[in-house]
């Protein structure tokens, strides 16, 4: 068995006193794709915030660990020093500045200098519509082109755990299919990926593990082939109906073999 | 005469430009309006006096010394009160920069009382460098603006050309996107609040020799370059600089072919106008976002 880069273990977030994940736990193989799926309110951002340190004084209960290293309620800049790339939901980048400034920003915990200029041209490798966007301010690209600046940006750090919440949000099928198509070149590249979705055709077809999450917590998990063929994920996530005449009698029964 | 006018317009428009610009630094990172800027570029203009005359030392090392404990003021601010507010709006913000207003007010009261002094800079106001019938530049004008336009030419290398720049918009910009990217925000605040505090400490050690050192020194400059902000548009660094040199323009033709009483109203009115017509200030880029 690989070795884990990210342990989440029984973590338990608060906004204020509305308790919004109760104990969730998770891993993460190293040089895996790893998703987490889940209607919108499950919690999925809410967990990816806590681990980057996002949330003041959260997770309030349970530990997370990167790579040996206890990371729970530690500052972001240690979080993200230690390794872990965030391309955060709705992409988040900087508007008044330039694509190049922007990917500079990911940059900014480099030392080694001289690669950087290397690893821009490996981002338009990547995203060759930001090369011919490098001196354009990110709030000028379309919603497309920022989520791949932020991707890039996010990689600029050279990160080993790479996550990203709901890329395709808001994307044309032709862009969700390119950014899915790069997430594997990712992960060859040695970065091991975090991937949350609404999608979960596309995701579980990306993946190689799965997590479901509902309302704080998660009811299910398994290899994404096995996922897939899941009774109860092809009918409430990948939209798949079973016969109308069992259907309410069937999601009872599923709903409980989950609690 | 209109020469000479463009002259001390030129003048006051650096203190005016650096003191808006002194605001501007910290509004743009953190939306707070700080009213102790007049007060800490104040005390720090006492550090270039005690300095020079109590301690005989040398102008530039006089300058070193004022550079750092401003630098350090600006650091105080943000990182023993500022950053201490729980749960803070924009209210308690500025109540905070009043207080420490009010602090660095009397501690120079206290220490120094309300006498006015002299500081004697190595430039004198009465060395002309070039005169003709209608006009005369002084040695201490010339090194006002000189020294002005420097500091503002550093401010934009900084901003523009370095990674502690690029690291500030970030913040500005979107905080929570620029700890992602690993940059120690609370940090990079802190040292714009320091920046900022040594761009209002070069105002107050220029203005010092053109008025007089005393505790209220700098309410007039803070208001002055208050409206030069507002009349650039607080948050464009460019903007607040350009309301600041036509501030002093403004300020001294009305001072001379209108009425010379009421020269200090001028600031005031600018205000008002530019809140009722153009409340983004004249230079605000209208940030459009494409959909
Ligand atoms: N800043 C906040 N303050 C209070 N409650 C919050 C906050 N952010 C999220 N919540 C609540 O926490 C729960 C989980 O939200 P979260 O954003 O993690 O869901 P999500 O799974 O990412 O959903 P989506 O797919 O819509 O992004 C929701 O009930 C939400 O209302
Ligand atoms: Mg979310």
């Amino acid at each position: 068995m690989a070795r884990k880069i990210l342990e989440v273990n029984n973590i338990e977030t608060y906004y204020d006193h509305v308790r919004a994940l109760h104990g969730v736990s998770f891993d993460i193989e190293e040089g895996s794709i790893t998703t987490i799926l889940g209607n919108n309110g499950a919690g999925k951002t809410t967990t990816l915030n806590t681990i980057m340190g996002l949330l003041d004084d959260q997770p309030d209960k349970g530990g997370i660990t990167f790579d040996g290293k206890h990371i729970g309620r530690k500052d972001t800049e240690y979080i993200v020093s230690l390794g872990i790339g965030y391309v955060p939901e709705g992409r988040e980048v900087f508007d008044e500045l330039t694509v190049k400034e922007n990917l500079l920003v990911g940059a900014y915990l480099r030392k080694d200098r001289k690669n950087i200029s290397a690893d821009i041209q490996r981002m338009f490798g990547y995203f060759p519509v930001l090369e011919e966007r490098i001196s354009q301010q990110a709030g000028t690209l379309s919603g497309g082109e920022q989520q791949m600046l932020a991707i890039a940006r996010a990689l600029m750090n050279r990160p080993r755990l790479l996550i990203m919440d709901e890329p395709s949000l808001g994307l044309s099928p032709a862009l969700v299919k390119l950014i899915f198509g790069i997430i594997p070149s990712i992960r060859d590249a040695g970065v091991t990926v975090l991937l949350v979705e609404q999608n979960a055709n596309m995701a579980l077809k990306t993946a190689d593990f799965g997590y479901i999450m509902e309302n704080g917590r998660f009811v299910h998990s398994g290899r994404s082939a096995d996922l897939m063929e899941d009774e109860d994920v092809k009918e409430f996530y990948l939209g798949i109906k079973m016969e109308e005449s069992v259907k309410g009698e069937q999601r009872y029964k599923r709903k409980r073999r989950w609690g | 005469m209109l020469a000479q006018l463009l002259i001390t317009s030129l003048v006051f428009g650096s203190i005016y430009a650096l003191m808006a610009l002194a605001m501007s630094i910290t509004y743009k990172a953190s939306e707070i309006p700080n009213f102790a800027q007049g007060e800490m570029a104040m005390i720090s203009t006492y550090v270039t006096f005690v300095a020079l005359s109590s301690f005989g030392m040398n102008f530039t090392l006089a300058i070193l010394l004022t550079v750092a404990f401003a630098f350090v003021l600006g650091i105080l601010l943000e990182f023993a009160f500022l950053r201490r507010a729980k749960d803070p709006t924009p209210l308690s913000y500025i109540v905070i920069t009043i207080g420490f207003q009010l602090m660095l007010y009397g501690l120079a009261g206290w220490k120094w009382g309300s006498d006015q002094r002299q500081i004697n800079l190595p430039f004198s106001e009465s060395k002309v460098l070039y005169q003709t019938d209608s006009f005369a530049i002084t040695e201490l004008n010339l090194v006002t603006i000189l020294i002005a336009v420097i500091v503002l030419i550093l401010i934009y290398l900084l901003i523009q050309k370095t990674k502690l720049g690029l690291a500030m918009k970030a913040c500005q910009q979107n905080v929570n996107a620029a700890r992602m990217n690993g940059i120690p925000s609370d940090r990079i605040l802190a040292i714009s609040f320091g920046i900022s505090s040594i761009v209002g400490a070069t105002a107050g050690v220029l203005v010092a020799p053109l008025i007089t050192l005393d505790p209220t020194m700098m309410w007039d400059p803070l208001l002055k370059g208050f409206a030069a902000a507002v009349l650039g548009g607080m948050k464009s660094l460019y903007g607040v600089v350009i309301g600041g040199f036509l501030l002093g323009i403004v300020e001294n033709l009305f001072g001379f072919y209108i009425s010379i009483e009421f020269k200090s109203v001028v600031a005031f009115l600018i205000i008002v106008i530019v809140l009722y017509f153009r409340p983004s200030g004249l230079f605000d880029k209208h940030y459009v976002r494409k959909v």
